[in-house]
């Protein structure tokens, strides 16, 4: 058993990460040399400017009309983002195993701050999930992948709030917590979590079109 | 809001589908195996990165609806939101590897033909800018390879094929239709002119085929202004004088790359220095955006001047002065091609503004107003998809009645006509023009006229 744990929170740790960055930037060069070789009429209209103009509308909250359409939705999705990264980044006890293994450390959310978080969190995902069944057009578009994806993000959450109460079998919590935080990382870059990259790129394509062909907002 | 018949009230489920001719025969014609190799060959060859993207990027959010006519139009039908319309035909078709069945083309065609405007509002809506108005046309180039694009707008694309323009206009009468209106014209101003193929002119005037065809006081109206604001202008006589192109939204790229390239070999023969184009928006989107890439120009080979920008120079460097301003209440509608497509919903509104007196908007607009319904060549596929058109576009109604205006502007063809039908199915009591109708009406004639 402890050689198991040593393995997932050794060199099981390394494996997701090389996955994860690995895998975005292999599909990040991937697109841009297919674009070159097949679509490379995209790169005549992309411009920086535009595409940070775009992208930066859409990171102000509540800016895209859009947003204020569906402000609950938007509202819940924009905060779940930020602290999507925010927790599991300065989260105490993340920090001291990351201090452990390289002797740097930043500082961290106060733990029972944390712990809160953590459960908005996973009231954001209930959220998404109550939402893809009770509102009909979203309802429409779900298949069964994007509750897949749902409890992908939920378990290392979950986990990892039910882990730092520590009710029940704290050890094999705190295992399913570690896996199931690896394979969330594992995962990215092959499911439609790679939107992390893919949406900055399809934002500032279209947010270049608008800006330098159509000369218009698109926000 | 009460209307006739209580149209409002319909869905396109209660509206009678009529079966196309075009597309029934078309589907008769296919083999499983011929619509599995298309659907493969334009999927494989003529898609890449983005779409790729767009597929894989897609989170089922939903916020697509929002943008959709279509879907507020129908009481929120989840089948009519932006997102619903890829997932039931290129989802499906990616999934199936191109093994999909007649019925479910038959779909396909509706709903990318007759259910989508490729307005690309969607794509402002769209948190990720995916463009879905893309898919569709990619779904019309599929249709199109399958032969199974509706009758009467394929009857168009026949047209631009065989006289590269869009209404069977002949040679002759087009000549004819210009020296006709030149020469009743010359009644109201003695030596107005609408110079043919003048080498060398500051501007070529251009226009759709049906100004000629059935809206030749169109032309007349341009001549006017143009003759009192002392232009030196040309218009051409030869084919390729027709800045319309139906098969762009045919997906009949080869064809709709050939009129755009005959338009500006035009243009270039006659060595203007700039086009300038009547108040029509897909021609617009046509010439200033598709047209051109498919010709391998990033952007225009020649300065493409929408009609409301045009206006916009005259009044504003007063070359056409307004001697009274029109009275009645008006609002403005617009067209996707030039507001999101081009920016010049400013523009328009300060030249109604300099025109009209009292100018009442429409409420979304610039950027957010909703498509007319007929653009994108939905109204191209004719007299038998009225109804649904009509049950499709009740949000419009509901917009244009909200604004209490006596007097539609409607700086464009497709959603002049789209309008129209919209005006007299919901009786909203309105009465539709194009800008130039209004300039026409409230300008100075008189300054190069004999005798003045």
């Amino acid at each position: 058993m402890n050689s198991f744990i040593a393995f997932i929170m050794g060199p099981m740790v390394w494996i997701s990460v090389i996955i994860f960055l690995g895998g975005l930037t292999f599909k990040l060069v991937g697109i841009l040399g297919a674009v070159r070789q097949k679509e490379p009429y995209i790169y005549s209209y992309m411009t920086l400017k535009h595409s940070l103009r775009s992208i930066g509308a859409w990171m102000i909250p509540f800016f895209p009309r859009s947003a204020r359409m569906s402000p609950i939705y938007y509202g819940i999705s924009y905060l779940f983002h930020i602290l999507l990264f925010l927790v599991p980044l300065f989260l105490a006890s993340h920090i001291v195993l990351i201090n452990e293994a390289f002797q740097i450390s930043w500082p961290a959310l106060n733990d029972s701050v944390a712990d809160g978080l953590t459960a908005g969190v996973i009231a954001a995902l209930i959220f998404f999930v109550v939402r893809r069944f009770r509102v009909p057009e979203v309802n429409y578009l779900t298949s069964a992948m994007d509750y897949i994806l749902i409890l992908v993000v939920l378990l290392p959450f979950l986990t990892g709030f039910l882990a730092y109460h520590q009710w029940v079998a704290y050890q094999w919590i705190t295992v399913i917590h570690i896996l199931s935080g690896e394979l969330m990382l594992i995962i990215i870059p092959f499911s439609r979590f790679s939107h992390m990259l893919n949406a900055p790129l399809t934002r500032a394509y279209m947010g270049s079109e608008f800006g330098q062909v159509r000369q218009a907002k698109d926000w | 809001m009460k209307t006739k018949e209580n149209p409002m009230t319909d869905t396109p489920s209660s509206v009678e589908k009529p079966t196309d001719p075009a597309i029934e025969s078309g589907l008769e014609r296919l083999t499983p195996d011929r619509i599995q190799q298309v659907i493969q060959d334009v999927l494989k060859k003529e898609t890449g990165p983005r779409f790729k993207a767009y597929v894989e990027t897609c989170m089922h959010c939903g916020l697509c609806a929002e943008a959709c006519p279509y879907f507020l139009s129908n009481d929120r039908d989840p089948q009519f939101m932006p997102a619903a319309k890829v997932k039931n035909t290129i989802w499906e078709m990616l999934k199936k590897n191109g093994n999909v069945s007649k019925d479910f083309l038959r779909r396909a065609v509706r709903i990318s033909h007759l259910e989508c405007n490729v307005c690309k509002r969607c794509s402002m809506y769209c948190p990720f800018g995916i463009d879905i108005a893309y898919m569709m046309l990619l779904v019309r180039r599929i249709c199109h390879k399958l032969e199974i694009t509706p009758q009467y707008i394929q009857d168009t694309v026949n047209s631009h094929s065989v006289t590269l323009n869009q209404m069977w206009v002949k040679d002759d009468e087009w000549i004819d239709t210009l020296q006709w209106q030149e020469e009743d014209a010359r009644d109201e101003f003695e030596d107005l002119e609408i110079p043919l193929d003048k080498m060398g002119a500051d501007i070529m005037y251009s226009v759709i085929a049906p100004e000629p065809k059935f809206q030749a006081g169109l032309i007349y109206q341009a001549a006017t202004m143009m003759h009192a604001a002392g232009i030196n202008w040309t218009m051409p006589s030869t084919p390729g004088w027709d800045n319309s192109n139906m098969a762009m939204y045919t997906g009949d790229n080869e064809i709709s790359g050939r009129i755009a390239r005959a338009f500006f070999e035009t243009a270039a023969k006659l060595r203007v220095k700039r086009i300038v184009m009547g108040e029509c928006g897909h021609a617009f989107r046509s010439v200033y955006d598709m047209g051109n890439r498919w010709n391998s120009w990033v952007m225009p080979p020649f300065e493409v001047v929408h009609a409301l920008a045009f206006y916009h120079e005259l009044l504003t460097e007063g070359r056409i002065t307004i001697k009274e301003k029109y009275k009645k209440k008006v609002t403005l509608h617009d067209p996707c091609n030039v507001s999101r497509g081009r920016g010049l919903h400013d523009k328009a509104r300060e030249v109604v503004n300099m025109v009209c007196e009292d100018f009442v908007d429409m409420v979304p607009n610039r950027e957010h107003n909703y498509c007319c319904g007929a653009g994108g060549g939905v109204i191209n596929c004719g007299p038998p998809y009225k109804g649904e058109r009509m049950v499709n576009n009740r949000v419009k109604a509901e917009q244009l009645a909200a604004t209490g205006a006596e007097v539609l502007i409607a700086p464009c063809h497709n959603c002049h006509s789209g309008l129209e039908d919209i005006v007299h199915h919901y009786d909203l009591k309105m009465e539709i023009k194009f800008l130039g109708d209004l300039i026409y009406e409230t300008m100075d004639k008189k300054i190069y006229t004999p005798g003045a």
